[in-house]
């Protein structure tokens, strides 16, 4: 009897659960998993003439992800363009996650140093960024580097060069720009790591004769790794996909992952391809973030 | 109480919204494109509260209106891509041909290939896409497209490309001796490697803003007459130059949208840009010319001495009108675009 009893009250508690958890799938399933669904079923279709799609099954967009017919001579060979963007967009990702951890763990670690009473306010300043439209900001970054910029401008006034330097429309510009805008991304989180630390273990190395280098890695990297971690997924994944900023920085002269599925959906008219090259684009961001759980759960089992 | 008087005002005003809703129309034309004063004029005349919605290309814009839900009224799809929105059956055939204005219409313009009875469409403006550069920098030949394909050293690093893909290829095509939509594989072929070989030579692949070359961070472009004409007006070393091997010649449209809400102002808004006097307003905001006979009469004395206005008697035969390509070819400009930009 008394299983029974248990038994019904564990399915009512459940049931509870179910029902308290259902506004929120129901918004995941038809906010997230539907779209999603929308878009793996477009990637199967034929492209239509001028845009859209036929309602005609094809692989062709999964095929052209990674291979490409010569425009000429229709031998299959892998795409050279698809693979160099994608080249690109890793190599871009990986940089702009490096730029930001080099100045942004400092950066964390001063706030997290402030007296308590201050540290609200660097944060602040921190996030003042983020008032502003992305846009806005990206051009006024590319305001600074132009060939009559405040940049070249204070240089030559220095005398430091005679003639400008063209920064504008360079993987440099691409790089800055995409450094700028994540900047705060990788901050946040290392902060909220350093604020946890306990700098009397600090002190505890320090009485021990460790070497200032020795600490850093034996005793504060350990404890701050998840929060460096969290910030370069947090950098990383958006800068997969990122769109604006290379878009203006780089003056459309060379594409990211981004811009190359937007031109299948615009002037490509391919969306099967713009499709299956989004759902591929995810699938990295997948396999980022796996990579990610990884490396925490071991910590933490290590730990 | 201040606070609260605000307050009360906004919600008024938020409640009183839906009154005015008889009189809205939604515009959605290309940016940079919509001149405000004519705007002015047509809302202070009907009364109609008009908003205007950019877009940068005709796939944008026929993306975005065949996915539906957008709300607008009217579109400005150019000549090349009106075959399209009328097969896809998104423009509403509100024959134009019958309206108060249409007699003002040139006999060149009244009947086109895209239109035959213009039952959908009514001119909008027309013009070319060249080649403008700035003649301070580089003093040379500049009619022709060798500027962006085979560009001379002194521009080297300083020349923006539109991202108009078809305008590019096609100009590409022209440039090796083809003809613009050709299936010849062996033209695609040169045009595609002429323009890889180019590329390094090229700033950027951008829709520019105005204030790079008035600024002179770019000093030439591929570009159309009229935002010549406008960057011109700033910078007065930049001149227009009608590409010798072939150069293209285009038209944007005015027309009305199959789902659109708001017909009868729409309707005022087609019959009201095919007055002379206010195709004018439209030629002296973008630069171009505007189908509409009579309206010279009212354009400023600048545009009408523009070089870009009026096409050379040396350059007329290698101008062509720009079409649609049929798909088989699209795909491969498409292709040859991903390779160019890659």
């Amino acid at each position: 009897m008394a299983t029974d009893v248990e038994t019904l009250a564990i399915r009512a508690d459940t049931r509870r659960r179910w029902a308290l958890a259902l506004p929120a799938v129901t918004i995941i399933g038809l906010f997230s998993i539907l779209p999603l669904g929308v878009v793996v079923v477009y990637s199967f279709l034929t492209p239509g003439d001028y845009g859209n799609v036929k309602w005609v099954f094809s692989l062709d967009g999964w095929f052209q992800v990674l291979f490409e017919r010569d425009i000429f001579d229709d031998t299959v060979s892998l795409s050279d363009a698809h693979l160099t963007i994608l080249g690109r967009s890793v190599a871009l990702s990986l940089a702009t996650t490096l730029i930001t951890l080099i100045l942004g763990v400092p950066t964390a670690w001063f706030i997290a140093t402030r007296p308590a009473g201050q540290r609200a306010f660097w944060l602040f300043l921190i996030t003042i960024p983020f008032w502003t439209n992305l846009l806005v900001r990206t051009i006024a970054v590319q305001e600074m580097i132009r060939n009559e910029g405040i940049f070249n401008r204070l240089f030559q006034w220095l005398g430091l060069i005679d003639d400008p330097i063209p920064m504008m429309f360079t993987n440099f510009a691409i790089l800055l720009g995409m450094a700028y805008v994540f900047l705060p991304l990788m901050v946040l989180p290392v902060y909220a790591a350093i604020e946890r630390f306990d700098f009397r273990l600090a002190e505890a190395g320090y009485d021990l004769y460790a070497s200032r280098v020795y600490c850093l890695r034996k005793v504060v990297l350990p404890q701050v790794k998840a929060g460096i971690i969290a910030g370069s997924i947090l950098v990383f994944v958006p800068s997969l996909g990122a769109y604006v900023t290379p878009r203006i920085m780089g003056g459309g002269k060379t594409m990211m992952l981004g811009n190359l599925i937007e031109t299948q959906f615009g002037q490509g008219r391919n969306w099967p391809l713009g499709a299956a090259l989004s759902l591929a684009l995810t699938a990295l961001v997948l396999v980022a973030l796996v990579w990610y759980t990884r490396l925490t759960t071991k910590e933490r089992r290590n730990g | 109480m201040k606070t609260r008087l605000v307050l009360t005002t906004a919600l008024l005003s938020a409640t009183a919204l839906p009154a005015f809703s008889e009189g809205v129309l939604n515009i959605y034309n290309f940016g940079l494109y919509t001149p405000p004063d004519l705007i002015e004029k047509f809302e202070k005349t009907y009364d109609v509260k008009v908003t205007v919605t950019e877009y940068d290309s005709n796939e944008t814009a026929i993306a975005k209106i065949e996915a539906g839900g957008h709300g607008f009224d009217i579109v400005v799809p150019s000549a090349s891509v009106v075959p399209i929105y009328i097969e896809k059956g998104l423009l509403l055939k509100s024959d134009p041909n019958t309206m108060e204005n249409f007699k003002n219409v040139a006999p060149e313009w009244a009947s086109v290939a895209w239109d035959p009875d213009r039952s959908y469409t009514v001119p909008w403006v027309w013009g070319t896409t060249g080649i403008m550069v700035n003649k301070d920098v580089y003093a040379g030949d500049i009619n022709t497209s060798a500027i962006f394909l085979d560009p001379p050293e002194e521009l080297k690093g300083k020349i923006n490309v539109v991202p108009s893909m078809n305008d590019v290829i096609d100009l590409a095509i022209m440039y090796v001796g083809g003809q613009p939509c050709t299936t010849d594989k062996e033209v695609l072929k040169a045009a595609r490697d002429k323009l890889v070989a180019a590329k390094p030579h090229w700033a950027s692949i951008d829709y520019a803003s105005f204030e790079k070359f008035i600024n002179e961070d770019l000093q030439a472009s591929v570009f159309w007459s009229g935002a010549s004409i406008r960057i011109r007006a700033e910078n007065s070393g930049f001149t227009y130059g009608f590409p010798k091997e072939g150069f293209l010649k285009w038209q944007d449209n005015v027309a009305i949208l199959a789902d659109a809400q708001n017909v009868d102002n729409a309707r005022l808004f087609l019959n009201f840009i095919m007055d002379p006097e206010n195709a004018a307003l439209i030629s002296n905001y973008t630069g171009y010319g505007n189908g509409i006979s009579g309206s010279e009469a009212f354009m400023t004395a600048d545009l009408l001495a523009a070089p870009e206005m009026t096409i050379p008697a040396d350059f007329a035969s290698v101008a062509r009108f720009q079409e649609t390509c049929p798909p088989e070819t699209q795909e491969l400009y498409s292709r040859i675009w991903t390779d160019l930009t890659k």
